[in-house]
């Protein structure tokens, strides 16, 4: 099909992906290793060759493919241009917050002193790490309103694994034998899969008309073996729980503890805090809010911090600053649920956090909420006719959930097909399909670095395929045609396993 | 410094389009009692250069292997990163995109995913893998629940050789999912026996283990194996050029932290977890995997699959709570192992254990020192008596330039553990020598 069938745009912010030459290439590296070519070189051995006992040695080569270094630069770059990122262009990915990755993040998790410490070293020659980690630290408390956090889960997941050992370890404390953990139908998957990770069972709390907790029913349902509740706010349909303080009470009344999955944390940075409106436990995406890089998949960051009741639960190590400003590890901590990690976390990853909180500040983080409010509700805005909110008397924040129940009753067109027709016309689509809750659901996330030209560009391309669905349908179920592959199969992939060369 | 891009103007005009007056009103839907009064207790935002400045301040407070000669290891080596792996991992349409929900979008990501894991398939002699866990530890945390999966086999045996932050992960880990890891005594620093009745789940091994010495893996795995027990072994992957791979020692399930592989020490993360495991178990395997099949016009590409094992499909009935995974470091790990090819594999492997040789003949001349553990095999690691205690002898070397390896609470604090990478050279091996003579004299 040809550029001008698919309707691509040109020369446009969010071009799509595009190679010069033959990349339609799909050799792995493998298909490209001869016998006896080879990219590594080290120094002879200056020393008496030793070699491990026999019984121990390998008998045989590995079958690592044999590649000159040139071929590996050749290979992996290609590999990469047939990649969207954020730096390609505007990425709505809804609940992933694709924000622009600022530069110097890079650069300062690059400087040696940081990137080239071991982790095994004495404290007292890592005190600018262990500062780093204390000032961010103390930074992530004043923005969530906690009072002590650990920056060692990898990611939010483990934040919440993180976050509900706490809970069990509080209650056993207490003496008291818990098992549900309440989440709201719209919750994300890791929320459950981390309920039963801790040895609880993961309790439904239904949404109302509006989409928001249906307190009422989270009345009836929380009891005396209720551990706690799990929320996000605003929540996954990108609204805030309005009653947000009768929601945290209710848990409370009945001795249990509340939990912030920080996801959507972006929203709210400055004007209001998860401590302030009664959650006990925070965990945050520093790849979400504090623009660390998302890595293809990861790695990011999912600090956990807690109240001061709960402060004797956290992991260890802890930094902790001596009254000479001198600062240390401290693993003694009776009552800690222990260690998430094999050493800090992601190190690194805390690095760029800290370039990004500290460039904003005070003032700055506020802004990127309301900025990113701005441009939510502008989109929604825009596109609202073609594509209405699921619950439109709610006001979206940073994120909003528009449907294509309406599309797919009139022409068939389902939400996975606008998002393949959008990648033709030059960007990366939004969320689809998430929250569950919603039929045909699209969770569009533009984040406070876009444009108001981008995001109008954007509205043009949703409009656009809303007018293709109508008039070219065949344009939206042949999509993507742009792309180095089209639509794959999913279902022979599971089928025919094949997950190595 | 802000990102943000808008101008008044903009705000004015999206103002308008929504039909708001002010962008405080974009935030009355927040009950006035939890509004935050006033200003974050923050510092003022400052420029790239403040920033830049403030951060190269920390970094320089910080002593590193830039400037100190490392035999440190205990999980985390100091091999050489080529130039290549992170000229191309570092490409930012690589590290600025997400998990691949769109696979048309992220054949980059997945190619080099797939190719990462038929690299550890290669490795480890084993049939899959998956496409990444957080870390070493947290990958072990991850095989202890996909070993777990017999009723009434619960039990977690834990050679007293594994990793110490490996057992206190996995003791955390096991407060939600109900065990306590068991540890099994090893004797001389390896080779203890486990005990394995009809209610024992696994056995985990290190090998090369914590102290670096070498274990009959083999034979313990067998007796583990003949219990009924699953076998769990914690390898070091740049050990298997010259190592025989976990394939070979009957091990069912191998983990590895993957820092090794091309990425860098940066105190201690973002690494990388590796698991590999027999076919039998690809649907229980926790994390994202990487399959190949066809698209609609017969090419050849990639996609995420079995998609059913994991949380966002699965729920409470997932595998694992994995999502945001370590996918940047198993590029950077694939890029690595195609740098270094099966031969550098060996060489590397070669250079390593010679070079630890050598380093425990030259260290051991010292006077008052010896090997902890006599003459137990080792590969890249060995412990260390010294007639001081390690703490104080390893700080008066640092002094003179030297992170001359890990302090072990072993033999009452006289205990150093030495590693020695490929980027030792004869004569800073020679010069630790001098100077922990210098230091014990």
């Amino acid at each position: 099909m040809s550029d001008e069938r698919a309707g691509a745009p040109t020369g446009r912010v969010g071009a799509p992906v595009r190679t010069q030459g033959p990349d339609r290439d799909s050799a792995t590296l493998k298909d490209r290793s001869r016998p006896g070519r080879r990219s590594y070189s080290l120094p002879p051995l200056d020393v008496p060759e030793a070699s491990v006992p026999a019984e121990h040695a390998r008998a045989q080569r590995a079958g690592l493919p044999e590649v000159a270094e040139r071929d590996l630069v050749t290979h992996y770059t290609r590999l990469s241009q047939r990649n969207y990122g954020v730096d390609t262009g505007f990425y709505p990915l809804g609940s992933c917050s694709m924000k622009y990755n600022p530069k110097v993040a890079e650069n300062a998790a690059q400087l040696a002193g940081f990137q080239r410490a071991h982790p095994n070293q004495p404290d007292h020659t890592v005190q600018g790490s262990l500062e780093l980690l204390w000032r961010l630290e103390r930074a992530l408390c004043e923005v969530t309103g906690m009072s002590r956090a650990t920056l060692q889960p990898p990611a939010g997941a483990c934040g919440e694994l993180t976050g509900l050992l706490i809970m069990r370890a509080h209650h056993e404390r207490q003496g008291r034998q818990r098992r549900r953990v309440a989440i709201p139908d719209s919750s994300h998957g890791t929320n459950p899969a981390s309920v039963r990770l801790a040895g609880f069972e993961a309790m439904k709390v239904p949404s109302d008309a509006r989409g928001l907790v249906d307190v009422g029913a989270l009345e009836k349902l929380v009891g005396e073996d209720v551990v706690g509740l799990m929320l996000t706010n605003p929540n996954t349909l990108g609204l805030f729980e309005e009653e947000i303080q009768r929601i945290t009470e209710v848990v409370h009344e009945i001795g249990g503890l509340v939990y912030y999955d920080g996801a959507n944390l972006n929203a709210i940075l400055g004007r209001c805090r998860p401590g302030d409106m009664g959650f006990d436990i925070v965990h945050i995406n520093t790849h979400k809010t504090f623009a660390t890089p998302h890595g293809g998949g990861g790695p990011g960051a999912g600090p956990v911090g807690v109240t001061e009741e709960l402060v004797p639960y956290l992991p260890v190590p802890r930094v902790e600053r001596a009254d000479d400003g001198t600062f240390r590890l401290e693993s003694v901590a009776p009552d800690s649920i222990g260690r998430m990690h094999g050493f800090l976390g992601n190190f690194g990853v805390l690095v760029r956090a800290y370039a990004y909180v500290f460039l904003h500040g005070r003032d700055g983080l506020k802004e990127v909420a309301e900025r990113a409010v701005l441009n939510a509700n502008y989109l929604a805005e825009r596109v609202k006719d073609a594509f209405p909110l699921e619950h439109p008397d709610g006001r979206p924040m940073h994120e909003f959930v528009a449907t294509a129940r309406r599309l797919k009753e009139e022409t068939g067109i389902r939400a996975m097909d606008v998002a393949k027709r959008v990648i033709d016309l030059g960007y990366h689509p939004s969320t689809v399909y998430f929250p569950l809750v919603v039929e045909e659901a699209m969770m569009v996330e533009p984040t406070e670095t876009e444009t108001m030209e981008s995001l109008d560009a954007f509205a043009e391309a949703l409009l656009r395929a809303h007018r293709d669905a109508h008039e070219d349908p065949e344009l939206l179920h042949e999509a993507p045609v742009t792309t180095p592959v089209r639509r794959l199969d999913e279902a022979r992939a599971a089928r025919r396993l094949t997950l190595r060369w | 410094m802000r990102f943000a891009p808008h101008t008044d103007d903009d705000v004015a005009r999206m103002l308008e389009a929504i039909g708001l007056p002010s962008v405080d009103r974009l935030f009355e839907q927040i009950p006035e009692a939890v509004r935050l009064r006033g200003e974050l207790d923050l510092p003022e935002g400052v420029s790239e250069m403040e920033i830049l400045a403030d951060l190269k301040a920390l970094a320089a407070r910080n002593r590193s292997t830039e400037d100190l000669v490392c035999f440190a290891g205990g999980g985390a080596y100091d091999h050489y990163v080529p130039a290549v792996v992170w000229a191309l991992a570092g490409r930012s349409e690589f590290y600025t995109s997400y998990t691949p929900y769109q696979p048309e979008l992220s054949q980059g990501v997945l190619q080099a995913l797939f190719e990462y894991q038929s690299m550890i398939c290669d490795l480890t002699g084993l049939e899959v893998s998956n496409a990444s866990l957080y870390d070493g530890a947290t990958a072990l945390a991850e095989a202890v629940n996909l070993a777990r999966s017999t009723p009434g086999r619960d039990r977690v045996l834990v050679s007293a050789g594994v990793d110490p932050r490996y057992v206190e992960t996995l003791e955390t880990y096991g407060r939600g999912a109900g065990y306590r890891p068991e540890t099994f005594a090893v004797a001389d620093g390896r080779g203890g026996e486990p005990d394995v009745g009809d209610d024992v789940a696994c056995v985990i091994v290190q090998h090369p283990n914590a102290y670096g010495l070498l274990e009959p893996a083999r034979e313990l795995f067998g007796i583990a194996q003949d219990g009924g027990a699953r076998t769990i072994q914690v390898f070091d992957p740049l050990s298997l050029g010259v190592l025989a791979p976990p394939r070979d020692l009957r091990t069912d399930i191998a983990v590895a932290e993957g820092q090794v592989l091309g990425n860098h020490l940066n105190h201690g993360g973002p690494y990388l977890g590796v698991i590999a495991t027999r076919l039998d178990d690809v649907r229980r395997l926790p994390g994202r995997i990487v399959g190949e099949t066809l698209d609609v016009d017969g090419r050849t590409g990639y996609v995420l699959t079995l998609q059913a094992r994991e949380q966002h499909i699965r729920r409470e009935k997932a595998t694992s709570n994995i999502c945001t995974n370590q996918t940047l470091m198993a590029i950077a790990a694939t890029v690595y192992l195609g740098w270094l090819g099966p031969e550098g594999l060996e060489e590397l492997g070669r250079q390593c254990a010679s070079k630890a040789a050598y380093a425990a003949e030259r260290l051991t001349e010292v006077s008052g020192v010896e090997l902890l553990f006599g003459d137990a095999p080792f590969f890249k690691e060995f412990p260390l008596r010294l007639p001081r205690p390690a703490a104080d002898a390893r700080d008066a070397l640092i002094e003179r330039g030297f992170l001359p390896g890990i302090a072990l609470p072993d033999a009452d604090g006289h205990a150093l553990l030495v590693a020695v990478t490929e980027r030792r050279t004869r004569e800073e091996i020679d010069g630790l020598a001098m100077a922990l003579k210098e230091v014990l004299a």
